[in-house]
């Protein structure tokens, strides 16, 4: 079986990076790609990467057709706007923004800084993380993407909340460095070259938004207190996420080894990287630019029980695109992994 | 034959002739693991150089 996709919001980092991987997604045939800046032009002409893969022209939202499932890619805040036209054009949403990831409207007005623009339907959005949400992905008609450094956090700690070592009784402070990628394609101020080359520059420190996002993941296990700490570093592509807390008294290396294969071994996408020594030793964003994998790992001192839970992923691939694509395998009943095995490059 | 990693618990194959000294490193962990003996079958971390980035 075959699927025919439209992407609106083609032209920024993650729907390049959708049309990446559906361009070579062997039950996909993407028949339209809307964007409103880049309409008329030639899909390579924006991401020059894909010259040769396709033949797509951008073209308007407003000339979309019907098809089977609509990425939204769009900036925050504008998929809310017209989800009621694109869900006529399509039974299948998924939205990569953040309009459509938390549950609760007045959570999402506090971190936004405005009103739902159309709140009846966040609780018909699935959260795209398949390592929390699977089951009600695969019959989900509409899913929302992720938060890149969300799933950073969530994924770093998600094994030890999940054994129980974790508990809502202390912080969950996570130091999260970040990409220049993260802030889309449109230039700033901040990613003007001279000013943002060689930087580790503090971001945002504290009340990002995606804190949110982690709180909500790990509400079925206790109302946990997320903190974020955002630094942009020298990366184009790619979040490390160390998440600092302490863990139960006793607690010994093989416990978390324990752990880590229980909530992991089955999962595809997500890897665990702990070694004694060695260059590797811990998760690397570096090695899985362009993948969809997230590694996980710890650094553990027994003496003190302090330990720090980490993550590495692509924030355009396992932080958004890749994980869209996951969902979307998903919800087709296609194998969860078509499309997204490729393993990235070394050195 | 298997033996199970001292430093994580995985869980491992041994090489058919297996050699008293030989060492062994573990899939999950990466560490090197010394074949003590065979009967009984014993190992333990083999001695390993470590970085030390903050002397």
């Amino acid at each position: 079986m075959t699927v025919r996709v439209g992407i609106i919001g083609a032209s920024g980092y993650t729907g390049g990076e959708l049309l990446r991987l559906l361009l070579s997604h062997p039950q996909v045939e993407v028949i339209q790609a809307a964007s409103e800046s880049s309409a008329g032009k030639y899909v390579y002409q924006v991401h020059p990467h894909l010259r040769g893969r396709s033949a797509l022209r951008f073209t308007s939202r407003d000339t979309l057709q019907p098809c089977d499932v609509l990425f939204l890619a769009m900036p925050h805040g504008q998929a809310q706007q017209i989800i009621n036209r694109c869900a006529d054009l399509a039974p299948r949403i998924i939205d990569l923004s953040g309009d459509f990831r938390l549950r609760d409207f007045d959570v999402y007005a506090r971190y936004y800084g405005a009103a739902h623009a159309a709140p009846d339907w966040l609780r018909r959005f699935v959260y795209g993380l398949p390592e929390l949400y699977r089951d009600q992905l695969r019959s989900a008609h509409y899913a929302s993407g992720v938060g890149c450094n969300a799933t950073a956090a969530t994924l770093a700690v998600w094994a030890a909340v999940k054994a129980g070592l974790l508990t809502p009784d202390q912080p969950l402070i996570a130091d999260v460095k970040v990409g220049s990628s993260e802030g889309g394609n449109t230039p700033t101020e901040g990613s003007h070259h001279p000013a943002r080359a060689g930087v580790v520059r503090p971001f945002q420190l504290t009340g990002h938004r995606h804190e949110a996002e982690v709180r909500q993941n790990l509400a079925a296990c206790g109302d946990f207190d997320v903190r974020l700490a955002i630094t942009s570093v020298e990366l184009v592509r790619g979040v490390a996420a160390a998440v600092h807390v302490t863990l139960p008294a006793g607690l010994t290396e093989r416990d978390l080894w324990k752990a880590y294969r229980d909530a992991w071994n089955d999962e595809p996408f997500v890897r665990i990287v702990h070694e004694k020594s060695g260059i590797h030793a811990h998760p690397e964003p570096r090695l899985l630019a362009g993948t969809n994998y997230a590694d996980v790992g710890w650094d553990y001192d027994p003496a003190t029980g302090r330990a720090v839970l980490l993550c590495a992923l692509d924030n355009l691939g396992k932080g958004a695109a890749g994980s869209a694509v996951q969902c979307l395998n998903l919800m087709c009943g296609f194998e969860e992994t078509t499309g997204l095995t490729w393993g990235g490059m070394y050195p | 034959m298997t033996i199970e990693c001292v430093e994580c618990g995985a869980e491992l194959s041994l090489p058919p002739n297996v050699l008293v000294g030989e060492i062994l490193p573990c899939s999950d962990c990466g560490v090197e693991l010394e074949i003590l003996s065979l009967e009984p079958l014993q190992v333990d971390l083999a001695p390993q150089e470590m970085e030390d980035w903050g002397e």
